[in-house]
C-alpha cells in the first residue's frame, strides 16, 4: 500500500499533448477512478504510472520513491505495483496456477511458500478448484479474477486497473463491480482504476479524476463530481448537465445565491467565494426541471423531440430564449407532448459553475480527511 | 540511489540491443562494405583498373544484357502466370484449393538447378520420357531448353510462385464489404476485379513483381544449367566461370561485376519505391475475410486447366527427373528390365562427395536455421517493440543480403574470409564455415519476417504483465515471449532449413573440396555428364524436400500466411 502522488506530468507525442501538468494525490488505500472518453489521455496516464512510457516533465512518486522523472526512471519491472489489463493479458501457454505464480518465481518465492500464495490468491478471487486450467477453458469473468490474483500475489503497493470491465457483458458487470468493491474493502490496497464508464466509476470509486485531452478537469467525490461540478466540460460530461447562462445577482457568503435565469429568479448553490456577476453560468439536472401550467413562473421552451423511455418520456426542449439553449427533462406518462408543443418549465435548483476552474478542483479532498479553512491556501500551493 | 534506478534492467537491454546491432553489421553490413570497398581500391589501394577492364569489356555488357532480359522475361511469365492463379484461387470457389496451392508453389521450394535438371530431362534427345512414347528428338540435336527462351522459361515457372503469394497476401485483406459494395452499385464479377480488386492489389503486384526481378537476376542455378552449355553467359554465370577459371587472382573483377548486378537490383528495387509512390491505396475497413465468387458452369474448366498447369509445370518434369534417375545410363531407354537403383545406391553409399554434401547440407541448414530463429525472436523484440531510428536502420539492413543477388554476398564473403581473421589468425576460406556465414547471411531476414510477423499479431500486454510481475527482458524473452512466437519461429526455421538445403547460388562460389553442399554436387555431375547421378541425387533432394513440407501440414497450429505452401 502506498501514496501516489503524480505532480505536473507532461507527455508529449510529437505536438500533441497527451498530458498536459497533470497533477493526482492519491491517498494510502484509496479507490480513485480516472474517468474520461477515449482519447482523454487516462491510458497514456496509466502507462505513465506503471512505466512503460518516459515522460516529458514533471514526475511520479510511489509510496517513500520518485519512481518518473525526466532524469530518472524507475522501469515498470522494479516498481511493484499490479496491474489489471483490460485484454486481462493471460498467458495462454500457462495453467492459471502458473499465470498467478509468475510474479512469486520472478521474485525468487519458492516452493512451499509459492505454492502456499498461490492457493491463498486464488481463494480470495474464489477459482479455488481452477489452478490446473488454461486461461482459454475460463469464462470472461474467471479470466478478470485471475488477472486480479495475478496482480495482487505480489502484494503490490498500487494496483492499476486498467477497464477491467469493459470485455464484459452488461450481466457480468455488475457482479464484478461488487467483487472490487469488496476486494478493496478487504485488502485495503491503493487502486488506480481507468474507465470511460462513469456508473462504474461513481459505484466503485472513493474519488474521481475526470480528464478531458490530457488535462485533469476535476478531482473529487463522486456525489460532489455530480452536484459542484468545476466548469462547463464536466457538468456537461457528468449526468448530462445542461448548461445555461446566467446572471447572479446576491450571494450570501456560505454557498447560496440568487440567479437570474432568462428574467426567471432562481435559488442556487454556489462556491462560497461566488461574487455577484452578470456573465455567469449554471448548470442544471433533468431533474431540476419541472413542466408548469401556462399561468406559473417559469421559462417558456419548445418541444424538439419526446422519446419514449419505458415508464417515462425524455423531452428534449428549446428554450424559447434568443440563445436558444437545448434541455432536457423527464415527463411521467400519461405524456402527450409532440415536437412543436409549447411548454413552460420551473427551474428549483441549480449549480453556478465557477468562474475559473481552479477553485474547485483543488477543494476536493480525500473522503474522511478533515480539512481546515485554510487548507485551501496551502493545497493552492503545494499543487502549482 | 537516484541514478541507479534500473541500471541493471537498461545494461542487460543495451548489452542486447548491441550485440544484436553487432551480430547484424557483421552479417550484413560488413561483406557488402568490403565488396564495394574492393571495387574501388582493389587490394586495398585505390585504383580505377579493375573498373575500366571489365566496364570497358564487351563480356561484360553481353552479360548484363542478357542477365536484364532474361530477369524481365521471366518476370513477365512470372506475373502472367502467378497473378492469373491467385486471382482464381483467391477470389473464386475453385475446390481443392489447398492442394492445388501446395503443388502450385512447390517449385518455389525446390531448388532452381533441379527444376532445370527436371527440364532438361523433359525434353532433349537424351530425354528418358520421351524415348518411352517414342517423340525424343534425334541424337545430336540440340536441347531446345539451352537457350535465352528456355532460361526465361523457367525462371517464369520459378518465381511465379512468389507473385501469387504476394499477390494472395494481399487478396486476404480484402475486406468483403469493398467488393460487396460494387457487387450493390450492380456491377458485374468482371468489373469488380478490374475496377476495384486489381487497383487495390497494385501495391502487393508491385512488390511482388520486384522481389520476382530480383530473384530472377539472381538465380544461378538456371542459367547455370541451360546458359552455360550454349555460352549463353548471365552476371551470375559469368561472375562464376571467372572465379572457377582463374580462381581468386581475379577477384578485383569479380567484385566489380558483383557491384554491377547489385546496382541492376537496387536500381529495380528503387523502381518499384517510385511506382508506389504518391499511392496509398491502405485498406482501412477490417472485416471478414471475402466470400468467393462463384465461377457456376465455367467451375470445372478453370479447376481442369488449372491442373494441368501444374501437371505441365511440376508433375512432368519431375517424373522426367524420376525416369531419368532410374536408367543404367544416358541415353538407355528405361524399361521394366534396365530400370535401376544403381543411380542411388552410388550418390547414397559409394560417391564420397554426395555422401558428405549430404551430411554438410544437412548440418549447415539446421545450423544456420537454429542461429538464424536464435537471434530472430531477441531481434524482433526489438525491432516491433522498440522503434528507433538506429532499429529502422536495422530493418533495413537485415534485408539486404537477401534482396540483392547471391553470387554478390558470396564474392563478398570471399573477399572477407580469403585471408586469415584478424587477431584469431583463422581461416574460414576453403572451409565449411565460410557457406554458414554465407547461410547466416543471406537467409536470416527469411526466419526474421515470420518471427516479427508473430510479434504482431501478439498482445503486447502480455509482455507487459511480465514486467510488471517484475521479470527483466531476459527471462521475459524465455518465459513468455519465446513460447508465444514459436509456432512463427519453427515457421522461420523450417524456411531457412529449407531454403538453404536447396540452394546453390552461395555454395556454388564458396566451396571446397570437404565442404560440398548437395547443391554443388548436382551441378558437377551435370557438367562431368553424369545426368543419371545428377537426377538420382536431385530426386532425393526433392523427396526430402516435399517431406518436409508434408509434415507441417500433418502437425503443429497452423501458421497462416507464414508457410507458403499452407493454405
Amino acid at each position: 500500500m502506498a501514496r501516489l502522488i503524480v505532480d505536473r506530468v507532461t507527455k508529449t507525442f510529437g505536438a500533441f499533448r497527451a498530458l498536459d501538468e497533470v497533477s493526482l494525490d492519491v491517498s494510502d488505500g484509496e479507490f480513485m477512478a480516472i474517468l474520461g472518453a477515449s482519447g482523454c489521455g487516462k491510458t497514456t496516464l496509466l502507462r505513465q504510472i506503471a512505466g512503460f512510457d518516459k515522460l516529458d516533465g514533471g514526475r511520479i512518486v510511489i509510496g517513500d520513491s520518485v519512481v518518473s522523472t525526466v532524469a530518472r526512471h524507475v522501469p515498470p519491472e522494479r516498481r511493484r505495483i499490479g496491474i489489471v489489463f483490460q485484454s486481462y493479458a493471460l498467458w495462454p501457454h500457462m495453467t492459471v496456477a502458473e499465470n498467478v505464480a509468475y510474479g512469486l518465481t520472478v521474485a525468487g518465492v519458492r516452493d512451499p511458500e509459492r505454492a502456499r500464495r498461490v492457493e491463498a490468491a486464488l481463494a480470495l478471487v474464489e477459482l479455488k478448484g481452477y489452478a490446473a486450467r488454461r486461461p482459454s477453458q475460463l469464462s470472461g469473468g474467471q479470466r478478470q479474477r485471475v488477472a486480479l490474483a495475478r496482480c495482487l500475489v505480489t502484494e503490490p503497493s498500487l494496483v492499476l486497473l486498467d477497464e477491467p470491465l469493459a470485455n464484459l457483458d452488461v450481466h457480468l458487470r455488475a457482479s464484478m463491480e461488487d467483487e472490487f468493491a469488496r476486494f478493496h474493502a478487504r485488502t485495503g490496497t491503493t487502486m488506480v482504476y481507468i474507465t470511460h464508464d462513469q456508473a462504474e466509476a461513481m459505484a466503485l470509486a472513493d474519488r474521481i479524476a475526470v480528464m478531458d485531452s490530457g488535462r485533469l478537469l476535476q478531482v473529487a467525490t463522486p456525489s460532489q463530481l455530480y452536484r459542484e461540478p468545476a466548469d462547463a466540460t464536466v457538468a456537461a460530461f457528468i449526468g448530462e448537465g445542461i448548461v445555461v447562462p446566467a446572471e447572479v445577482v446576491e450571494v450570501d457568503g456560505r454557498g447560496r445565491c440568487r440567479v437570474d435565469l432568462f428574467g426567471l429568479s432562481v435559488g442556487m448553490r454556489c462556491a462560497p467565494a461566488q461574487r455577484p456577476t452578470p456573465a455567469a453560468r449554471a448548470c442544471l439536472r433533468a431533474g431540476n426541471l419541472a413542466i408548469v401550467g401556462a399561468g406559473a413562473a417559469g421559462i417558456g421552451a419548445r418541444v424538439v423531440r419526446a422519446v419514449y423511455q419505458g415508464g417515462h418520456f425524455r423531452i428534449e426542449a428549446q428554450l424559447d430564449h434568443a440563445d436558444g439553449v437545448l434541455v432536457h427533462l423527464t415527463a411521467a406518462e400519461p405524456c402527450r407532448l409532440a415536437p412543436g408543443d409549447a411548454i413552460r418549465l420551473a427551474i428549483d435548483d441549480g449549480w453556478v459553475l465557477p468562474a475559473s476552474d481552479e477553485s474547485v478542483a483543488v477543494a476536493a479532498t480525500p473522503p474522511g480527511v478533515r480539512r481546515r479553512p485554510d487548507d485551501d491556501a496551502a493545497a493552492t500551493g503545494a499543487d502549482r | 540511489m537516484a541514478d541507479t534506478a534500473g541500471w541493471r534492467e537498461r545494461a542487460e537491454e543495451t548489452a542486447l540491443l548491441w550485440a544484436l546491432v553487432a551480430i547484424v553489421a557483421i552479417l550484413s553490413l560488413l561483406p557488402l562494405a568490403r565488396l564495394l570497398f574492393e571495387g574501388v581500391a582493389p587490394g586495398g589501394r585505390f585504383s580505377t583498373a579493375a573498373l575500366t577492364s571489365v566496364l570497358s569489356s564487351a563480356t561484360t555488357w553481353t552479360a548484363a544484357r542478357h542477365s536484364i532480359a532474361t530477369a524481365c522475361g521471366g518476370t513477365v511469365l512470372a506475373v502472367l502466370i502467378g497473378a492469373t492463379v491467385a486471382v482464381l484461387v483467391g477470389l473464386t470457389d475453385i475446390r481443392g484449393r489447398n492442394a492445388f496451392v501446395f503443388c502450385f508453389v512447390l517449385p518455389l521450394m525446390i531448388a532452381p538447378q533441379v527444376v532445370a535438371l527436371a527440364w532438361l530431362q523433359l525434353f532433349g534427345p537424351s530425354s528418358t520420357l520421351l524415348k518411352m512414347i517414342g517423340l525424343a528428338p534425334a541424337m545430336g540435336s540440340r536441347n531446345p531448353l539451352y537457350s535465352a527462351e528456355g532460361i526465361i522459361l523457367l525462371l517464369g515457372v520459378q518465381y511465379a510462385p512468389l507473385v501469387f503469394l504476394t499477390l494472395r497476401a494481399g487478396l486476404r485483406t480484402l475486406p468483403q464489404e469493398l467488393l460487396e459494395a460494387g457487387l450493390a452499385a450492380g456491377a458485374k464479377p468482371l468489373t469488380i476485379l478490374r475496377t476495384i480488386v486489381l487497383p487495390l492489389m497494385t501495391p502487393p503486384l508491385v512488390a511482388g513483381i520486384a522481389l520476382c526481378f530480383v530473384s530472377c537476376l539472381g538465380n544461378f542455378g538456371i542459367p547455370a544449367f541451360l546458359g552455360i552449355p550454349g555460352n549463353y553467359l548471365v552476371l551470375p554465370t559469368l561472375i562464376y566461370q571467372r572465379l572457377a577459371g582463374l580462381g581468386p587472382s581475379v577477384l578485383s573483377e569479380v567484385a566489380v561485376l558483383s557491384c554491377l548486378i547489385g546496382f541492376i537490383a537496387v536500381l529495380g528495387i528503387f523502381l518499384q519505391d517510385l511506382m508506389l509512390r504518391r499511392r496509398d491505396f491502405r485498406i482501412t475497413t477490417t472485416s471478414n475475410a471475402m466470400r468467393p465468387f462463384e465461377l457456376a458452369r465455367w467451375r470445372p474448366a478453370v479447376e481442369i486447366a488449372l491442373w494441368i498447369l501444374t501437371i505441365i509445370v511440376l508433375v512432368l518434369p519431375l517424373i522426367a527427373l524420376l525416369l531419368s534417375s532410374l536408367v543404367p545410363a544416358v541415353g538407355v531407354p528405361l524399361t521394366m528390365q534396365s530400370a535401376t537403383w544403381s543411380n542411388y545406391d552410388y550418390v547414397l553409399f559409394d560417391h564420397a562427395a554426395a555422401k558428405r554434401a549430404f551430411v554438410n547440407s544437412f548440418s549447415l541448414s539446421a545450423t544456420a536455421a537454429v542461429a538464424i530463429v536464435l537471434v530472430a525472436v531477441p531481434l524482433a523484440y526489438f525491432l516491433v517493440w522498440r522503434r528507433s531510428r538506429l532499429l529502422r536502420l536495422l530493418n533495413l539492413v537485415t534485408e539486404m543480403p537477401y534482396a540483392l543477388p547471391g553470387v554478390v554476398l558470396a564474392i563478398a564473403a570471399i573477399l572477407l574470409f580469403l585471408k586469415p581473421l584478424p587477431v584469431l589468425g583463422l581461416t574460414l576460406y576453403n572451409t565449411v564455415w565460410i557457406i554458414l556465414f554465407g547461410y547466416l547471411a543471406r537467409f536470416l531476414v527469411l526466419g526474421l519476417r515470420p518471427v516479427i510477423g508473430g510479434y504482431y499479431q501478439l498482445d503486447r500486454t502480455l509482455e507487459e504483465a511480465a514486467q510488471i510481475a517484475g521479470a527483466r527482458l531476459l527471462r521475459r524473452l524465455t518465459t513468455i515471449i519465446l513460447p508465444l512466437v514459436a509456432p512463427m519461429a519453427i515457421a522461420g526455421a523450417l524456411l531457412v532449413f529449407l531454403t538453404a538445403f536447396n540452394e546453390l547460388t552461395v555454395s556454388a562460389l564458396l566451396w571446397s573440396s570437404g565442404a560440398e553442399t548437395l547443391g554443388v554436387v548436382v551441378f558437377s555431375f551435370q557438367q562431368g555428364g553424369d545426368s543419371t547421378y545428377a537426377a538420382a541425387l536431385a530426386m532425393l533432394t526433392v523427396a526430402v524436400t516435399i517431406a518436409l513440407m508434408l509434415s507441417t501440414l500433418l502437425t503443429g497450429k497452423p501458421a497462416r500466411g507464414v508457410l507458403p505452401w499452407r493454405g
